[in-house]
């Protein structure tokens, strides 16, 4: 394909340029079958991105190369491997700085290796996109399905999402460039997904076409002025303003990091509106008993909520979208009248159980039970769940 | 045996050896799934891949949504590509039948019984049902390759339990064969277009894919499900 330049109408591809409305709720919507690799790219091909980084590790492989024949294609400006993770997210946060719309993904280690990178990023406020396929962190190493590397990323002043399934890893990248991207928000967002769980597994999904995409990025709506002519790199980052050792540059540094978790805490109208909500609750309204998840595990909650309808207990499925902003409200309005709580994860550290036991703490009565946890690659079947319901409650089947 | 071919749900495990095409013949059970307006979801097992190597991938088939994901604990269906998986134990699930429901179904790829007395027993106690036949003899006598292998094993499933028609079948496997928009790894990629040479033209390569299942639906049929037998054994 050759490039061509930019017009109102049109992006370099060719692809007529729409609203992120048209994209996400008005495009006709034809049914694919695909593995969350795959529509990563079909997501990516549809946003007018301007750079993408990638690096190698598994299981996230498959989708930086996916992006990289987006780019031979034509529809991606700039795409490089880089040196290692590190170099990966420093390269990603040049590109994000210089204006262009930038996405990456890794796993697992790469993600621990770029750590410094994050809260870097979100600290000069670029609106770069990393998708994270989690995959647990060694030792021992392993290459399974688990999501510890999330632990480590909830305090970077980056927003979180996680994905359930292939279809949602679509949407949700596409609304990603869109709720970052907006002026009063401009913070980082990691998309996550359960690596192998999406990335691997194949299913069927509903996509717009694909001669439309996004419009591109303004970079002059942004908090602070992108690199250009007039503006050399380094110029925040090296200032002496906030380099100095006195009381305003412990002032500015202070009110800096507030003001990145106030932004992140401002997208949540934005991610109300392009993800149909922060929670997503399925089940019964009256329910006993509730499955709060995130990702995979709200999947597996949603067979184990299933079972308990036919054995007569009634339960339903909380399903966070959105990790950072954390949907306080949504949870507790969620959760006021159920009188057990479980909250099933795939990662030993139960990061979730925490933040939602935080959420309520002396909010709600309920018991929270942080159980069923995985690790390391081990399946949650629903009998796994269920076995932990009729352990943990006084319920029995057929009550 | 209670009718295996009259669930809402399928969880299918299969394991084979690298190179058999067990991921492949996951993608195209979910397509053709997919085709006949049902649902399908399919995991590949996340370990090392190579050949002779232990492979598994698992295929969710419905009538309903399907949530779950990950490794299949608790199948329906039991697919085994090579005899090494009961014998050798070249398998991540030890023994084979770990997980399996009451009232299911194994399929086995030998020539021979390679069941031992204590698998007769526990398979006898789960009112299983065990379906033996050379798949790979099938595959070599008719496709004139044992690479169609995978073909003849997922016609078995298919026509055992009828979950699709035979136009849903052939549909997917074009799609997988013909389709330029279907994506794999580097390696299946290559293999493919290894078989492709091999076969001068793609579409003998589905017309052979093809035969080799309508043969495995003609087996399939002559099959009695409800009869007291544990194993069924098949000439081909």
């Amino acid at each position: 394909m050759s490039i061509k330049n930019m017009t109102e109408e049109k992006n370099w591809s060719g692809q007529k340029l729409v609203s992120t409305d048209y994209m996400l709720f008005e495009a006709p919507r034809e049914k694919h079958f695909m593995t969350g690799s795959e529509v990563l790219k079909e997501a990516v091909k549809r946003c007018t991105v301007d750079a993408s980084v990638s690096y190698p590790i598994t299981p996230q492989s498959e989708a930086a190369h996916l992006i990289g024949e987006l780019w031979a294609e034509g529809y991606v400006g700039v795409y490089f491997r880089g040196e290692n993770e590190f170099g990966v997210m420093s390269e990603v946060q040049g590109c994000s700085m210089a204006g262009a719309r930038t996405i990456t993904t890794t796993s697992g280690p790469g993600t621990l290796r770029a750590m410094e990178n994050f809260p870097t990023w979100s600290g000069t406020r670029i609106p770069c996109q990393l998708v994270l396929m989690a995959r647990g962190i060694n030792s021992p190493l392993s290459i399974q399905p688990d999501n510890l590397e999330v632990s480590f990323l909830l305090e970077t002043g980056c927003m979180i999402w996680y994905a359930e399934n292939v279809q949602e890893l679509f949407d949700m990248s596409i609304a990603a460039f869109t709720v970052a991207e907006q002026p009063d928000v401009h913070v980082p967002i990691i998309t996550s997904v359960d690596g192998f769980f999406v990335s691997h597994t194949r299913e069927a999904v509903m996509l717009p076409p694909d001669d439309i995409a996004l419009r591109p990025y303004n970079p002059y709506a942004a908090p602070l002025p992108p690199i250009d002519s007039e503006m050399p790199p380094g110029r925040f980052l090296r200032d002496p303003f906030v380099m100095k050792s006195n009381y305003i540059s412990y002032a500015t540094h202070a009110s800096w990091q507030w003001e990145v978790r106030s932004a992140v805490e401002r997208s949540k109208p934005y991610a109300r509106h392009y993800l149909n909500g922060l929670a997503h609750t399925t089940g019964d309204e009256d329910a006993e008993v509730a499955f709060v998840a995130c990702g995979t595990a709200a999947h597996q909650a949603k067979e184990a909520q299933r079972e308990l309808t036919k054995l007569g207990v009634k339960s339903k499925v909380v399903k966070l979208r959105t990790i950072r902003p954390f949907p306080h409200e949504e949870l507790l309005e969620a959760v006021k009248d159920v009188k057990y709580i479980f909250v099933p994860e795939f990662n030993i550290v139960g990061w979730l159980e925490k933040e939602v036991s935080k959420s309520l703490y002396g909010k709600c009565d309920a018991k929270i039970v942080g159980r069923p946890r995985v690790a390391g690659g081990m399946s949650m079947p629903a009998e796994a769940i269920l076995q932990e319901v009729f352990e943990n409650t006084g319920l029995k089947k057929g009550a | 045996m209670a009718s295996i071919a009259k669930r809402k749900r399928y969880n299918m495990r299969i394991s084979g050896l690298g190179g058999q095409g067990v991921v492949t013949t996951a993608h195209i059970l979910g397509s053709c799934m997919d085709n006949a307006g049902k649902y399908a979801s399919l995991v590949p097992f996340f370990g090392s891949e190579k050949r002779m190597a232990p492979v598994e991938a698992y295929v969710r088939a419905s009538s309903e949504p399907i949530y779950e994901v990950g490794e299949v604990v608790y199948p329906d269906i039991i697919m085994i590509y090579h005899s090494q998986v009961v014998t050798h134990g070249k398998s991540y699930t030890m023994p084979f039948y770990t997980g399996l429901k009451k009232d299911s179904l194994v399929i086995i790829n030998t020539s021979v019984n390679v069941l031992e007395e204590e698998d007769i027993q526990v398979l006898t106690k789960l009112n299983a049902k065990v379906v033996q036949f050379d798949a790979t003899e099938l595959a070599l006598k008719i496709a004139g390759t044992e690479l169609a292998t995978n073909m003849a094993m997922m016609g078995m499933v298919l026509g055992l339990t009828q979950l699709v028609t035979e136009d849903n079948i052939e549909k997917a496997v074009r799609e997988r064969f013909l389709g330029t928009s279907f994506v794999t790894s580097g390696g299946t990629a290559s293999l493919d277009s290894a078989i492709e040479k091999k076969f001068k033209k793609k579409e003998e390569l589905l017309a052979k894919n093809m035969e080799v299942i309508n043969k495995t639906f003609e087996l399939a049929d002559s099959i009695d499900l409800t009869s007291d037998d544990l194993v069924i054994d098949l000439a081909v």
